[in-house]
């Protein structure tokens, strides 16, 4: 048998040959859910069959496709969805978060409902897998940068979870609060914002039945770069606003001081609607490149207003949109 | 430590330089063809080549204080080509804007460059880099004098902080600042360097007059 040594005589293994982390820990995970899946009886090959097998440390998660939220667009592919992401906390690249997250742990993981509710609670995140029936909708999403993707979210409207905790009359705004992991989240070393990760809603915002309470993706759990276990997608709005990896909800009365609008006022409003009419002061916000698809032989398509949902625009009549942007 | 390479030497380190300068649009190249470039192409090609600009615009401007704190003289036979290349990713930063933002609309893309000072800077440094390129070879030296050729060139000294300015403005919304401080960091030393010197010449030869008077 041939034996590579070093030749200095200590034998190290490459980086590369180590196993990361997450996935080593998820091959426990693995094993942990065989060995129940035995005890409780139930079919080994049933198990094994499942999605959530074949790609280690994914598991399945698939709501029923609700026809009333597609696109006509083509679906973001999935390697693009979760290796092109926008998560500070993970690092400013938008490659790092995909390199990064996956070692954070999203079990245990709880989420706190405070504020201006009748019954405040702290939620773990089986519970809110459970809360309502998952559905699957088909989203766009545009991010304030100008690009945009096409996703299949799992889960249910936030406003599920409003009536369970029942907002009080002075609840008028929702606050997002994001984790903040010392130990996995490498972004939280730069004051590239003031964190934890905050950002929020109008009430009626919150409540609209676009506003997803979203638990997976592309039928299976968040990847943690995608902001496991449990995010907001608000598809109206620029990607920012949709907070991942959710810690803490909380009702308020006043508009919520949300990160990027504390970071710069001037470039990202509170309310940050997809609106072609309103430039970025660094770019235009007129048209957008599609992930995979807008390449070098055509032009930008254009933006839609509120990213194509028109039916939020009566929650902002009366509104001077170039003045709320 | 003297190195004084014979010419044959010295025409392998040029076509080395050369080759390694090459070398990001070879990634781009090689990229485009193997599906590399990740998620969004458009954006990683711009970023790429500007990245690059700035890379090579420091390269050359350390060619002159390296030369001189070493007395590698040599060195300076390789600024032409470093500052050649320098353009040459500026142009590519330059066809990117034009092309994947604005597909070649003239008009639109000048309405861009007015309405946004970040593209504005960026705009005017790479502007102002054309007559430098334009006048790099040796028959443009001889026609112009050395005296107005280095004056022209010294253009370099405004097109240097229009670029960082370019890129620093370029990240302020995101207050993602360590690449801007690292470069800036390193233009105003190259800079500095130069002003340092330029005015201990003058204290020198001030002193001489008066020593003469």
């Amino acid at each position: 048998m041939l034996i590579k040594r070093q030749p200095d005589g200590i034998d190290l293994p490459f980086p590369s040959e180590i196993t990361p982390r997450a996935i080593f820990e998820s091959r426990r995970d693995f094993i942990r859910k065989l060995a129940l899946g035995s005890i409780a009886g139930s079919s080994l090959i049933e198990m094994a069959s499942r999605a959530a097998f074949a790609e280690p440390g994914v598991q399945r998660l698939a709501g029923k496709p609700n026809p009333n939220y597609v696109v006509p667009d083509k679906p973001t592919a999935y390697k693009d969805a979760t290796t092109y992401n926008n998560f500070y906390e993970f690092g400013a690249d938008k490659s790092s978060p995909a390199r990064y997250a996956p070692a954070m742990k999203t079990r245990p993981w709880t989420v706190a409902i405070e504020g201006e509710v009748k019954k405040p609670m702290t939620l773990d995140i089986d519970t809110l897998l459970k809360l309502a029936p998952i559905e699957e909708r088909i989203y766009r999403l545009r991010c304030v940068e100008g690009w945009s993707m096409v996703i299949p979210w799992e889960g249910y409207p936030f406003s599920e979870l409003m009536k369970m905790v029942e907002p009080t009359s002075n609840a008028k705004y929702v606050e997002f609060v994001t984790a903040e992991d010392k130990e996995t989240m490498i972004g939280l070393r730069r004051p590239i914002l003031d964190w934890p990760y905050v950002e929020g809603l109008r009430i009626d915002e919150a409540a609209h039945p676009l506003t997803l309470l979203t638990l997976g993706m592309y039928g299976q759990v968040l990847p943690n770069q995608n902001g496991a276990p449990v995010r907001i997608v608000v598809p109206w709005k620029y990607g920012f606003k949709s907070a991942k990896s959710i810690v803490k909800i909380r009702f308020v009365r006043e508009q919520p001081h949300t990160a990027w609008n504390v970071a710069a006022p001037n470039e990202y409003g509170f309310y940050s609607n997809v609106n072609p009419q309103v430039d970025h002061p660094r770019w235009s916000q007129a048209s957008e490149r599609r992930i995979g698809e807008d390449g070098f032989f055509a032009k930008k398509r254009p933006t839609l207003m509120f990213n194509g949902y028109n039916g939020v625009a009566p929650l902002y009549s009366g509104m001077d949109l170039k003045k709320y942007y | 430590m003297a190195f004084h390479p014979a010419p044959r030497r010295l025409a392998a380190i040029k076509t080395v330089v050369f080759l390694l300068c090459l070398l990001p649009f070879a990634h781009l190249v090689w990229g485009g063809f193997t599906d590399g470039l990740g998620a969004n192409p458009l954006e990683f090609i711009t970023w790429h080549t500007g990245d690059w600009t700035l890379y090579l615009l420091c390269m050359t401007l350390a060619v002159t204080p390296l030369r001189r704190l070493s007395n590698w003289n040599w060195l300076l036979r390789l600024r032409r080509m470093l500052g050649l290349f320098t353009f040459f990713y500026a142009s590519l930063h330059f066809l990117t804007f034009l092309w994947f933002d604005h597909f070649f609309d003239v008009r639109e893309m000048l309405k861009d460059v007015l309405k946004r000072p970040f593209i504005l800077v960026g705009f005017t440094a790479f502007v102002l880099l054309i007559p430098l390129a334009a006048t790099s070879n040796n028959r443009m030296v001889k026609r112009l004098g050395a005296k107005r050729w280095q004056w022209l060139h010294r253009l370099i000294y405004v097109i240097a902080p229009l670029a960082i300015l370019h890129f620093w403005w370029m990240k302020a919304g995101k207050h993602n600042f360590e690449q801007p401080i690292i470069f800036g960091s390193v233009v105003a030393v190259l800079l500095l360097l130069r002003l340092i010197w330029a005015l201990k010449k003058r204290w020198k030869e001030r002193v001489l007059l008066r020593g003469a008077a």
